[in-house]
């Protein structure tokens, strides 16, 4: 009797200990949630910020890259020297690095992945940031010479970017279903429409990451994504689509929410080429209509940083130009009049589908009859807005956040669609360029800044902020976006 | 059952079938390509570039012109048309602008789970409804009667979606029974995949299984007041025989067509199911190239639909056939 007794017993703290191994086993797979599904994996052939948001610095890697806070670190280029005259950029490149369909990395996958970029028949969605090289040289297996047409102070920023990565030229055919890089996660599957997984690249010449398994799920409902949450279904959503729940996840001790910024310049833009916006005193009185506060509480929920120009708040060398464009009816009224509208006018605001752009159109409209202006909304799908807003420049004001990270050469382009044109600004653009110097740099960075301000060329509204949700449990996330990307090389479970 | 035996077998009555199955088949083909050109055509009229879509804001023009030529782009538009219902006769569908893969393959991955779907909603809506129907109707203005059409008053009513977020919040973030939503693939095993398929099967059901019942009861309730009704009972037959043998048979012509109705629209109009699920399925193929103006994979998951649509009609039609041989001369 006491050995059955004894037995069972045995038998049941064995049930109990094997059922309960698993939890004491460290958690070291996670589900991240997306609302958009990449259109395919391949960074240096599509602008979707989705590819970014999965292989960036998981799977593949670049010369240099983006850190947590935006500042610019060694990637696989491990150092590099400049030359005097700003033409040439050694690059010292790491060893030991495979690629994950196991071909050893080297000096020549750099020049095949640069010069693959700048080709004539290029489909790089941002093949502008390789325009000012002139050549690609192999020194040796472990070190690259680019050679460039003009000095650029921008250019090791610009081999940070998600379209500057390294490529294996092995598999190329296949980079944009089965993608291969150097990075610490390597592609596994994509189920479409549901989720890609990533694992533990064995071969991984940095720092193992702690994470064994990463599953990339893709929700573009908000209501599903806040029941995906609420079910424990995904562990983290760093881009959450419905800042309006953000509220009950901050109550609620299983979860963490984590607000950061973007690159995301929110604009109300105007054409600067039509009538009436061709006039400055009418852009001035827009300005002034528009109320910052409103626009955030009403279409953000409060989240978003309000700003005076074309550039993100966290930069050092932002500066802060809100006051020039303060909220101001009567100010606007009178700049209204002065500009001969004392009884308005109407013009079209196209919307694309974002909620800011939607919800913030609505509140803005209704801003702006306040002062006479009667703004007709209409809302656009995003092909549509490329087509008629930005290709076609056929609107008189739309609202959309330039999500690129430090873009405010924009603003010097010849026929982009503010259709805003000035010669000074062009000027400071091109010393910006020839400049490498840093005190120098940030001096024309913020004469820059001014100058669109004391044009008014567009409403500037806020940045976007990047709203995420997690588990508690889950550290490592990046708080803000420098640039696209879910970095999940440094991220792990507590406990 | 007896139309069935005589299709099968070599007799009388399968001489009418044959041609009335030509036509049938002729008439298939023709719609098939006359959807092929509106389809088509209509794609090419709605404005938006693949390729600027693809590059977004900070492209250069030369770079969208190059991926243009990549994909086909600036081919005339009746050698598009062409290449593209050459393709499809042999089951190539063309390769998908934005995932870079082949279409067809991008279909069947969403066929698997939006077929299932639709199959799983429809079991469930058949096996609910017919019953049901059938009692209300048996037991005319009776309590279960008013029960009954009450209910599925209600369900006809009720947004399926909204009844979905409901069916969530009880099951999945209160009672953590099922997941909010997603789909594991059939590699996960049948069961776990099927379980991923329920919550959405049921709320499909719902509304159709609704429809469905009081379909089948005032089908039934005509068929009840036929003379042949009266016949059956007066040569000795039983209330229920006479239901079972000849009135429930009889009742099935409008009921079929409904489930054929309701089969298609299960396929193609489950998409805001499958947003509330986030379920990988055709309808959100279709929606994603639309946005995306893939149009290689709109069109040819719109044919499918087009396709499946016909197709099912054409089974209908010989399923009426089948249970009433008189409509074949009517072909």
């Amino acid at each position: 009797m006491s050995s059955l007794t004894k037995l069972m017993t045995t038998a049941a703290i064995l049930v109990a200990t094997s059922a309960l191994a698993p939890a004491f086993a460290a958690n070291t797979a996670i589900t991240v949630g997306m609302v958009l599904e990449p259109p395919n994996l391949d960074p240096t052939s599509g602008a979707a910020a989705a590819i970014r948001e999965v292989t960036y610095a998981n799977i593949f890697q670049g010369l240099t890259r983006f850190d947590a806070n935006g500042a610019i670190i060694p990637d696989l280029a491990k150092s590099w020297d400049i030359s005097a005259d700003g033409l040439a950029y050694t690059f010292h490149l790491a060893t030991g690095v495979k690629f994950h369909d196991g071909s050893p990395f080297s000096a020549d996958d750099v020049k095949f992945s640069l010069d693959r970029a700048r080709a004539p028949d290029s489909t790089n969605a941002q093949k502008g940031l390789f325009a000012d090289i002139a050549s690609v040289d192999v020194v040796d297996p472990a070190t690259v010479k680019v050679t460039l047409k003009k000095p650029n102070g921008s250019f090791l920023f610009n081999m940070a970017w998600g379209d500057a990565v390294i490529l294996s030229p092995k598999s190329i055919a296949t980079e944009a279903t089965m993608p291969v890089g150097t990075g610490p996660f390597k592609f596994v599957n994509w189920v479409k429409g549901d989720h890609v997984e990533l694992a533990k690249f064995d071969g991984y010449w940095g720092t193992a990451p702690k994470l064994d398994k990463v599953t990339f799920k893709f929700i573009s409902d908000p209501s599903a994504a806040f029941a995906a949450m609420m079910a424990g279904d995904v562990d983290a959503f760093p881009v959450y689509p419905a800042p309006e729940n953000l509220e009950q996840f901050k109550a609620d001790p299983r979860f963490q929410v984590v607000v950061g910024n973007t690159e995301g310049e929110t604009l109300l833009a105007m054409n600067n080429g039509k009538k009436p916006f061709d006039n400055i005193k009418v852009r001035e009185a827009v300005a002034h209509a528009v109320n910052r506060k409103e626009i955030i509480d009403g279409a953000m929920f409060g989240y978003g940083t309000p700003i005076g120009t074309h550039f993100a708040p966290h930069n050092p060398d932002y500066v802060d130009l809100t006051a020039q464009s303060n909220y101001d009816p009567e100010k606007s009224k009178a700049l209204l009049k002065e500009a001969g509208y004392p009884d308005g006018f109407t013009v079209s605001l196209k919307l694309p589908p974002p909620s800011y752009a939607r919800r913030g159109g609505e509140i803005i409209a209704a801003e702006l009859a306040k002062v006479g202006i009667k703004a007709e909304i209409t809302n656009l799908e995003w092909a549509q807005w490329l087509e008629q807003v930005f290709k076609g420049k056929d609107y008189d004001l739309t609202i959309v956040s330039h999500t690129e990270p430090m873009d405010i050469d924009i603003y010097g382009r010849d026929n982009y669609y503010f259709n805003y044109k000035s010669e000074a600004f062009k000027k400071i653009m091109a010393e910006l360029s020839g400049t490498t110097d840093p005190a120098q740099r940030s001096a024309l960075l913020k004469q820059a800044q001014k100058r669109i301000a004391d044009d008014y060329v567009n409403a500037f509204l806020f940045e976007l902020p990047k709203t995420g949700v997690a588990n508690a449990k889950i550290v490592g996330l990046w708080k803000n976006q420098p640039t696209p990307a879910n970095d999940m090389s440094e991220v792990y479970w507590k406990d | 059952m007896r139309a069935g035996g005589n299709a099968s077998g070599p007799s009388r009555s399968l001489e009418p079938m044959a041609p009335y199955l030509l036509k049938r088949v002729i008439s298939l083909v023709l719609s098939l390509l006359a959807a092929s050109v509106v389809i088509f055509v209509v794609l090419q009229v709605v404005p938006g570039d693949p390729a600027s879509y693809m590059l977004g804001m900070n492209a250069q023009p030369e770079t969208v012109e190059a991926l243009r030529q990549q994909m086909g782009l600036n081919d005339p538009i009746v050698w598009r048309y062409l290449s593209w219902v050459a393709g499809l006769t042999h089951g190539d569908f063309g390769v998908s602008y934005t995932y870079k893969v082949p279409t067809g393959e991008l279909i069947a991955q969403r066929l698997w789970v939006s077929l299932p779907l639709a199959l799983y909603a429809l079991f469930l809506s058949t096996i609910i409804a017919l019953p049901i129907g059938i009692i209300s109707a048996a037991k005319r203005n009776s309590a279960a009667d008013y029960g009954i059409m009450g209910v599925t008053q209600l369900g006809i009513a009720v947004p399926n979606f909204w009844f979905a977020m409901l069916l969530v919040l009880l099951f999945s973030i209160t009672l953590r029974w099922f997941s909010a939503g997603g789909f594991p693939g059939w590699n996960a095993g049948f069961f776990v995949a099927m379980k991923a398929l329920t919550l959405p099967a049921i709320a499909l059901a719902l509304p159709q299984a609704s429809i469905l019942a009081r379909v089948m009861r005032s089908s039934l309730l005509d068929t009840l007041s036929e003379d042949y009704i009266r016949t059956a009972r007066a040569k000795g037959l039983s209330r229920g025989q006479t239901l079972v043998r000849h009135a429930v048979r009889n009742a099935m012509i409008p009921v079929l067509t409904i489930l054929g109705l309701q089969f298609s629209f299960l396929l193609a109009g489950a998409i805001i199911i499958e947003n509330v699920f986030y379920l990988p399925g055709l309808g959100r193929l279709v929606f994603q190239g639309i946005t995306q103006r893939d149009l290689i994979v709109v069109q040819s998951v719109v044919m499918l639909l087009v396709f499946a649509v016909i197709l099912v009609t054409f089974l209908v039609d010989i399923a009426y056939a089948m249970v009433d041989p008189r409509l074949r001369g009517r072909a």
